[in-house]
């Protein structure tokens, strides 16, 4: 088993597989290193399913309006696998004049970024989603908005590049990033040395510690976000759904089930026990959020509930860049739990940056280096 | 022991047998077929499977399909199912309603 490629990628979440597919599409040799026994198994198969541009920061939201136009809509055609991409709106729902304030500011950044996204109001929501309660007042509306199947977008990912002939390596935790000559060149891990000329380091949280090995630091923490899912239930709407408090977001799947995120407020302060495994009071939580905006949804039953960790950049806004410093080393990470719905158009510009020096989408707004002080 | 962590390593073509058509989750209505394939597009694991087809994610949440998925992996991947792990067993044990879950009513007795 050779232990050389072109690039190496650390992490199997969807991020990476879907720049492994992109790289390897482009003619490159690619193994991917995951440190769990699944791939996958991280924020890319425990997320809401969203695939949106508003409410996104501008820094990201060309990337996000790019693979809206040019990925998503023939990706299950792409992969082999249906990804059950659904472009069918995004409301993002308030009930106060200070929700309204929220989602007005939100819309007008949107506007100046030439998104098609507005304000609406409690009338005209109930035209698009009969089943919202009167309490819902205001909203932002994106008609090109949708959402989609994390889990078999992942993995669809994962097996068109294994088809491709990308290495994927399970129960690989990297520990080190070594230079030779300056520039990157080993991955360690308990089992092997691989080498590369380029590696990518798209890890989630767990890269911090492993670009601290080549002295580069990313400001993320850890934080951790609970879901819950529906049995099937008759079809009702196609939109995907958000509030100006984030108190929850979901959507209805293909499959009839409703998946729904949604926070306590505790989860900065959640106890690190080194799993991410859902508290006594995140789904109860959700659940009351839910029932005051669809009072329809009361008898719905939960038959899952699951948590994972975002990897909450200082700013909420992802690093992706290439290292200069360490010549050959690029990082993809800090998502901030917007990662899903940009994955494919940031796996399609990451492979274009390594194999080619440059990307379509200008990323530089994304830089690793861009974090300063305050003054 | 047998690694399955070298996730191209041959596995041998994707033979078809007489029974592939029987179901083995009920809840979702998958295959043994439709599992086998998932095996030889990659999937090893039982996380994988399930996420990749919905096995195990209906009502019962596997209760009575994930000693059989893994069974299958292990006859496909000629491993020992003690190798692999079972699937992640998820809160409520029972499916409950928001209501309930949701229920801001306290009762003093």
């Amino acid at each position: 088993m050779s232990k050389h490629s072109d690039v190496i990628i650390i992490g199997g979440g969807i991020i990476g597989n879907a720049t492994a597919y992109y790289l390897a599409k482009k003619g490159l040799s690619v193994t991917v290193l995951e440190a769990s026994k699944d791939i996958g198994i991280g924020g890319s198969s425990r997320n809401g399913g969203g695939v949106r541009q508003s409410g996104r920061d501008t820094r990201e939201l060309p990337l996000a309006m790019w693979g809206i136009k040019n990925l998503w809509p023939g990706l299950s055609e792409e992969l082999g696998v249906d990804v059950e991409y659904t472009q069918k709106g995004n409301l993002r729902l308030g009930k106060t004049e200070a929700h309204q304030k929220i989602l007005q500011g939100l819309t007008d950044k949107a506007v100046s970024c030439g998104l098609d996204v507005r304000m609406i109001n409690g009338d005209e929501i109930r035209a698009i989603n009969p089943y919202l309660s009167d309490e819902v007042t205001c909203a932002s509306w994106c008609p090109t908005d949708g959402h989609a199947n994390p889990l078999t977008a992942t993995l669809g990912y994962y097996k068109k590049a294994r088809e491709l002939g990308v290495r994927f390596i399970t129960e690989s935790p990297c520990f080190e990033l070594r230079k030779i000559k300056g520039a990157i060149r080993q991955v360690v891990t308990p089992d092997a040395i691989y080498e590369a000329d380029k590696v990518l380091v798209a890890a989630g949280y767990d890269s911090r510690k492993l670009l601290a090995t080549v002295g580069i630091d990313v400001p993320m923490m850890p934080l951790k976000m609970e879901c819950l899912v529906t049995e099937a239930e008759p079809p009702m709407f196609l939109q995907m759904l958000g509030t100006a408090e984030a108190d929850f977001y979901g959507h209805q799947s293909k499959h009839g089930s409703f998946v729904f995120g949604g926070s306590s407020g505790f989860e900065p302060f959640n106890k690190d026990n080194g799993t991410p495994i859902s508290s006594s009071i995140g789904a109860s939580c959700t659940c009351r959020g839910i029932i005051k905006y669809f009072p329809a949804l009361a008898d719905a039953k939960i038959v899952r509930a699951w948590a994972g960790w975002l990897d909450d950049c200082a700013d909420h806004v992802p690093v992706i860049s290439p290292v200069e410093e360490v010549p050959g080393l690029y990082i993809a990470c800090a998502f901030s739990g917007h990662g899903f719905g940009i994955a494919p158009a940031a796996g399609y510009n990451i492979a274009e940056m390594i194999a080619d020096g440059h990307s379509t989408i200008d990323l530089s707004a994304l830089r690793y280096d861009r974090f300063k002080p305050k003054q | 022991m047998k690694s399955i962590n070298d996730r191209s390593q041959d596995i041998g073509p994707l033979v078809s047998q007489t029974d592939d058509g029987i179901i083995i989750c009920r809840c979702e209505e998958i295959t043994k077929g439709e599992i086998r394939q998932a095996i030889h597009d990659g999937m090893f694991t039982v996380n994988e499977i399930r996420r990749y087809l919905r096995s195990g994610m209906g009502l019962c949440q596997g209760q009575t399909c994930g000693k059989l998925v893994k069974s299958l992996i292990a006859r496909e991947l000629d491993v020992i199912p003690a190798q692999l792990d079972p699937a992640n067993s998820r809160s409520p044990m029972r499916p409950v309603e928001m209501k309930v879950l949701g229920n801001e009513e306290v009762h003093h007795v």
